[in-house]
């Protein structure tokens, strides 16, 4: 198991109120109800951020740095992602978005879209090479690599080795920073990815890509937006600042971007986390070898959907269909097809597999003979409120002592049919409360709530 | 203290796009049983491929799996039209599944072949007009 492992999901317990939605949602079960809130297994958590965007009550929190961080570098390099252009209505280029970064207080910009150019050109070639495993698996989507480093041991391998754009974009211009302004040491230098998704904060602060981490914090595009959009509101007519990006790059954004760029059609591109897991449960278990390319993406939409974005996925994705119709295809491109040593992601993807009942067989065994045998008492109605996704969850938490067994409210109340316990008390208590109820608002009276 | 756990699913022969859901949820339970990754993932290409043959020609079945420490053993069971010539549907590229089947890129006959390639036992039980069981045994 992964130790330590720092997740950028949490919660406000305040705000919780242990409904089930998030409960329904986490497509690897990582949630659990447990003394009215949710609780996040840490192990099975993939920082999707699926139950962020589906709580009613803003209790789920992405955790990333905030914008205060900047003041602890003498030098600022903002790193936005492309899915921050998609956030502005009305925005007719993107040297508005630039010339807005620099007046909220950064000394450069390096677009993460000029580096995702860089990684499609090198997946081009990557794609090419003899002795690769086929199809190659886009790495740019933590949740899905981190979904399949626990449930796909034999699609480890898949996943394209190089650095997603970011860390080159945060290696680039770390070296830029440092050539222009030598007198600046590698602490002064702070290089600020602006982040549409927790998972990427996660990947950022687990150092995923080794000792090649040069990104010094995460902020959210949801945290800059309001600020960001007011200094470009302030300098509309200012001259502006211009886009080094193209419509690859900025393609990256929505799903379907990044296949696109390898320039031919063997590819496959999927987005949402639950659309993602049946593709991979298919390509594991057949042949899909007549494809070069598979891009995941988490979020539906793709990262245009990050749960740290402020617009509609959509909405975002066709404002970034207009803002890249008049930009050059690629003008971001390396010097040779080589691909620099550097740029290949030092840390290979490990197995972590989840959900093991013990590692002795004879124990799992007798577990999920138990776990089997409970179920088949259950009520199988999976409604989660005994605080488990569905009734086989519920058991095998009891069979892991992980919860009370007593905790299933349907079968409670066939017993209580059953063997007729001060029903008719709880019945005419319960019937009296609702009558209460109603009755206050008849008569008009109580109606401070 | 039990030394086999069973696990049983229906197969639906009407519902083309839930094949394989089986073989999915096989490879949790095997995972969760800590066998290791070269084990599931033979016995989940096998019954993959079982379940496909399953609904593609016997409009779905039953599948039986049992798992010990020596061995998992898969057993599907159909009721559909049987197989005339077993010989010949072990043949690699050998299938006849309709042109539907093929424009969803299946029925490349490799089904059987496969079934064979990723298991250590492979008995087919067929009558025309009665039904086939297949046993396959991934040894440990």
């Amino acid at each position: 198991m992964m130790k330590g492992y720092k997740h950028s999901v949490s919660l406000d317990i305040e705000k919780c109120k242990g409904c089930t939605a998030c409960l329904k949602r986490c497509p690897t079960e990582a949630i659990r109800i447990r003394d009215g809130h949710a609780v996040i297994n840490s192990v099975r958590c993939i920082d999707c951020g699926e139950c962020i965007k589906v709580c009613p009550y803003k209790a789920k929190k992405a955790t990333h740095d905030p914008l205060s961080v900047l003041e602890e570098y003498k030098y600022k390099v903002a790193l936005p992602a492309p899915s921050l252009y998609g956030q502005f209505d009305n925005l007719d280029n993107i040297g508005y978005v630039i010339r807005g970064l620099k007046d909220l207080g950064f000394d450069d910009v390096f677009e993460v879209a000029c580096a995702a150019e860089l990684v499609s050109a090198y997946t081009r070639s990557y794609i090419t090479r003899e002795n690769i495993k086929k199809p190659v698996i886009s790495s740019a989507c933590p949740a899905i690599t981190r979904i399949i480093s626990m449930n796909y041991p034999y699609l480890c391998e898949n996943i394209m080795p190089i650095l997603p754009p970011v860390d080159i974009a945060a290696a680039l211009a770390r070296e830029k920073a440092k050539k222009e302004h030598p007198e600046l040491s590698d602490e002064d230098i702070g290089i600020i990815f602006i982040s549409p998704c927790p998972a990427k904060v996660s990947y950022v602060k687990n150092d995923f890509s080794g000792e090649r981490n040069y990104i010094s914090a995460v902020v959210s595009v949801r945290d800059i937006y309001f600020e960001l959009l007011d200094k470009m509101k302030e300098r509309e007519d200012e001259p502006l600042e211009s886009t080094e990006s193209g419509m690859i790059g900025i393609g990256w954004a929505s799903t379907g971007g990044e296949s696109a760029a390898i320039l031919n059609d063997r590819y496959l591109a999927a987005d949402g986390i639950e659309n993602c897991i049946r593709v991979l449960d298919q390509i594991d278990n057949s042949d899909f070898t007549n494809l070069d390319f598979v891009e995941l993406n988490a979020c539906s939409g793709g990262c245009v959907g990050g749960a740290m974005t402020v617009a509609n996925a959509y909405v975002a994705r066709a404002r970034l269909k207009s803002l890249k119709r008049y930009l050059p295809v690629s003008p971001n491109r390396p010097a040779s097809e080589w691909i620099p040593d550097e740029y290949f992601n030092e840390k290979e993807i490990e197995y972590n597999p989840y959900g093991l009942l013990s590692s002795d067989r004879k124990t799992a065994m007798r577990m999920m003979s138990q776990i089997q045998a409970i179920s088949k008492e259950l009520p199988g109605l999976d409604c989660g409120s005994c605080g488990a996704p569905n009734c086989t969850a519920f058991a095998e938490d009891i069979v892991k002592n992980e919860t009370g067994a007593n905790e299933c409210t349907v079968i409670l109340k066939k017993i209580m049919q059953e063997h007729g316990i001060e029903q008719d008390k709880i019945l005419s208590r319960y019937s009296q409360m609702i009558e209460n109820v109603k009755k206050s608002k008849e008569s008009g009276e109580d109606d401070s709530e | 203290m039990p030394d086999k756990v069973r696990f049983h699913f229906d197969v639906d022969g009407s519902d083309f796009s839930s094949a394989g859901a089986a073989s999915v949820q096989v490879k949790k339970k095997l995972r969760q049983l800590a066998y290791p990754p070269e084990i599931i993932r033979k016995v989940s290409i096998a019954m993959y491929e079982g379940e496909i043959n399953m609904v593609i020609h016997a409009n779905g079945g039953v599948v039986d799996v049992e798992a010990s420490d020596e061995e998992i053993v898969i057993v599907l069971s159909d009721r559909g039209p049987g197989i005339p010539d077993v010989d010949l549907a072990m043949q690699a590229g050998y299938s006849t599944a309709k042109d539907n089947i093929r424009n969803l890129g299946f029925g490349a006959g490799m089904g059987f072949p496969n079934m064979k390639k990723y298991t250590d036992y492979m008995r087919i039980d067929t009558e025309v007009g009665k039904g086939t069981t297949v046993t396959m045994k991934v040894k440990l």
